[in-house]
């Protein structure tokens, strides 16, 4: 058992002996135990975004051979806690023709559903939220509720009454379905390798360096490679980025959104990001394993998880960075008529490689 | 259900004239149905001066700061075609290292200009890191300029009859330093844009202009020339000293947004290969010329007086009364003939090629405008 894990269990003992003392019903002592799991992913999602702004502020000013943010404390690194406040105490503007709770629920659900996301992933051996949710569906849980992130995308679009921000979200909801198909179908060849669709199981099976993760097995090479497209295009990024293509339509479905609604925008899909890569590393890089072999060094899984994850969101800004964008025709024709028919051969490959 | 009764209608939605990609303040009303364009109606006059009535209060002499103002990307060939045209009026012949001064001044603003066309084309599709590249080689331009104009952007270097000034000693060396570097750097960007696969995609095939269209709307430079015509005006006028030089002028058969674009890059490989040879043949002289007089009084007449700019044939028609002031001062502006094919080249695309096909055009609201 992890260090993470026992520490969790210490504090659950510890909860379940208050309780017992002071006669607390269990129902209230298992929403306490929820909540505390909910501020810390919470708490995990903000220090996750504010970090991936920060990088993804300086690697585009290193890649574009200027600085980034270097005032606002050592090489910059409150500028992010900084703009969150700045967010934070601007007015929040609806539209006047605008439906505010339409305005209101986009963001929310965006968030939400990202946040939901989180719940799955396995943070380090026996953790899983504090080690008290293993769904055993946990992949088909992650895509079906990023399926309902979209309905946050069109809500925000169609709320704003602005022309350009509902076009914005029209192509980004088109987009996300579209692309959600290939993302499944390469994640559906990691169950057809590991024989489950619980995320700790696979993380489990992919314990060895070498031998063991996803990652070497040739069988998988097209499925790693449309998991990468397909999420970096699950996120809205360049060369994905239709629904916000700056140059475009100003800023898309999120025109019309200021202060702690922008900002819930912005944490969603740095949020989504991260979770893809996360899912990246627990499906195909051994999740928290660390690569050289047993970890024995307290929070070394959740260390080593994040690492991975990390890679691919700098990868993924470094593509970023370089890459035109697609047009939203050729986007959805690349994915109908190239992705999904290599997600079906990257299907039938690991079906043959595991007769 | 059936879909004979069912109604779509088209949206009107408007772009600009603030937008991030309308280079400057345009506006286009565009008729779309479902992201398909089916028209594009150009509004201008967001950035209208009257600079050409403004030319007809003014004396010559005052008009010369006003020049650089119409395509503020090309300040250096405003001055060119104004002061030629003056010059053709007043009888005035410049001396000969004015001439060669007046190419390389003239080559050093098409490279800057091509330069901020990458950049708005880079950020136009996408790809943002192409727009601080072109700038910072643009950066190293603009500086030679300030050292020898005093000036980044607005230079106010010609005169009538040569220049305001020498160029320093350390110029030359300057500009071989940075021919030095330069086409390296260009073959770099060219990699990482134009043979770009997600690039090569949104360009090809997009806005075709067949030339007869492209004459018939007067459109001229990369626009023309990427439509299969081969006119340029430095071969055919033979202004300046450009007769002297060896260049190519490239042309692309295809009509389409990847041909003007071939059109620019290969530009800037002539331009880098005029200055190579302005570097060397530079000859030693005067610059300016003698005899023009203090108070410019040109006898009655007219001149149309045109020249290459990076955007197409600019004119300056003057008509002079034997005054101070010219009777009417009219300038050709390339940008207005070219933005006019707009309307041609979109229909039938979608939102997002609207926008790169407008970059490929390259127009400036300074020129269209006046």
């Amino acid at each position: 058992m992890s260090a993470l894990a026992r520490w969790f269990g210490y504090l659950r003992s510890q909860a379940d002996a208050l309780a017992e003392r002071w006669h607390v019903p269990l129902l209230v002592n298992d929403f306490l135990a929820w909540l505390a799991a909910g501020i810390f992913l919470l708490a995990l999602i903000t220090v996750v975004s504010l970090a991936a702004i920060y990088l993804e502020r300086k690697i585009s000013g290193y890649i574009q051979s200027r600085l980034g943010p270097v005032r606002a404390g050592p090489v910059g690194l409150f500028q992010t806690v900084l703009d969150a406040l700045k967010l934070l105490q601007k007015e929040d503007i609806v539209p006047a023709a605008a439906d505010w709770r339409l305005h209101l629920l986009g963001p929310v659900l965006f968030l939400v559903t990202t946040l939901m996301m989180f719940a799955v992933v396995p943070w380090d051996r026996g953790v899983n939220v504090a080690r008290w949710l293993d769904l055993e569906i946990g992949l088909l849980y992650v895509v079906a509720v990023s399926g309902i992130g979209v309905i946050g995308i069109v809500a925000g679009g169609w709320g704003s009454n602005n022309k350009w921000s509902l076009l914005g979200a029209l192509r980004g909801a088109a987009q996300l379905i579209s692309y959600e198909i290939p993302f499944l179908l390469a994640a559906l060849c990691v169950v057809l390798q590991a024989g489950t669709l619980s995320l700790s199981s696979i993380v489990e099976q992919q314990q060895a360096f070498v031998t063991e993760w996803f990652l070497w097995r040739p069988a998988l090479w097209l499925a790693v490679a449309i998991f990468i497209i397909a999420g970096v295009a699950e996120v809205n990024r360049v060369p994905f980025d239709i629904p916000e293509a700056e140059s475009e339509l100003v800023a898309g479905f999120h025109t019309e959104y200021t202060g702690m609604k922008f900002a819930l925008f912005f944490l969603g899909e740095y949020g989504h990001l991260y979770v893809v890569g996360l899912l990246f590393a627990v499906l195909f890089a051994g999740g928290w394993a660390s690569p050289l072999g047993g970890s024995s060094l307290p929070f070394e899984g959740f260390v080593w998880l994040n690492v991975k994850a990390w890679a691919f969101v700098i990868a993924a800004m470094w593509i970023r960075w370089t890459l035109p964008r697609l047009r939203v025709d050729q986007l959805m024709e690349f994915a109908w008529k190239i992705l999904i028919p290599a997600g079906f051969l990257a299907v039938l490959i690991v079906s043959l490689a595991l007769m | 259900m059936s879909l004979a009764g069912l109604r779509t209608e088209q949206l009107a939605i408007n772009m600009g004239p603030q937008h991030p990609s309308t280079h400057g303040v345009l506006r286009l009303i565009l008729t779309l149905d479902g992201e398909t364009v089916v028209d594009c109606d150009p509004v201008i006059g967001y950035l209208h001066s009257s600079l050409e009535k403004i030319g007809e209060r003014k004396t010559y002499k005052q008009f010369t700061t006003y020049t650089d103002r119409f395509d503020y990307l090309n300040a250096l060939g405003n001055n060119l075609v104004y002061v030629q045209a003056v010059e053709r009026l007043l009888g005035v012949q410049v001396p000969p290292r004015c001439q060669h001064i007046r190419v390389i001044m003239a080559e050093l603003n098409r490279i800057a200009s091509h330069l901020v066309y990458f950049a708005a084309l880079g950020v136009d599709v996408g790809a943002t890191t192409v727009f601080l590249y072109a700038f910072r080689e643009r950066e190293a331009i603009v500086n030679l300029l300030e050292h020898a104009t005093g000036q980044r952007l607005l230079y106010n270097y010609l005169r009538i009859g040569g220049l305001r000034n020498d160029l320093p000693p350390d110029f030359l060396d300057g500009l071989r330093e940075f021919l030095s570097y330069f086409p390296a750097r260009l073959e770099e960007y060219n990699n990482l844009l134009t043979r770009n696969r997600i690039f090569r995609a949104r360009m090809e095939g997009l806005g075709v202009l067949p030339p007869d269209k492209a004459i018939e709307y007067g459109c001229t430079g990369p626009v023309l020339r990427g439509s299969g015509v081969a006119w340029d005006i430095r071969k055919i006028e033979g202004y300046a000293a450009y007769p002297e030089y060896d260049f190519d002028v490239p042309v692309q058969p295809y009509g389409d947004a990847m041909s003007r674009h071939l059109v620019r890059v290969e530009e800037l490989r002539q331009s880098v290969a005029i200055l190579r040879q302005a570097v060397e043949k530079l000859p030693s002289g005067p610059i300016r010329a003698e005899g023009v007089p203090r108070v410019i009084k040109p006898p009655p007449g007219e001149v149309f007086e045109r020249v290459e700019s990076p955007r197409g044939e600019l004119g300056c028609y003057i008509v002079s009364d034997g005054t101070e002031r010219p009777m009417r001062l009219r300038w050709r502006a390339p940008s207005f003939y070219n933005l006019q094919a707009l309307r041609e080249m979109v229909r039938g695309h979608l939102v997002a090629d609207v926008v790169a096909i407008l970059a490929s055009i390259d127009i400036v609201l300074g020129d269209v405008d006046r």
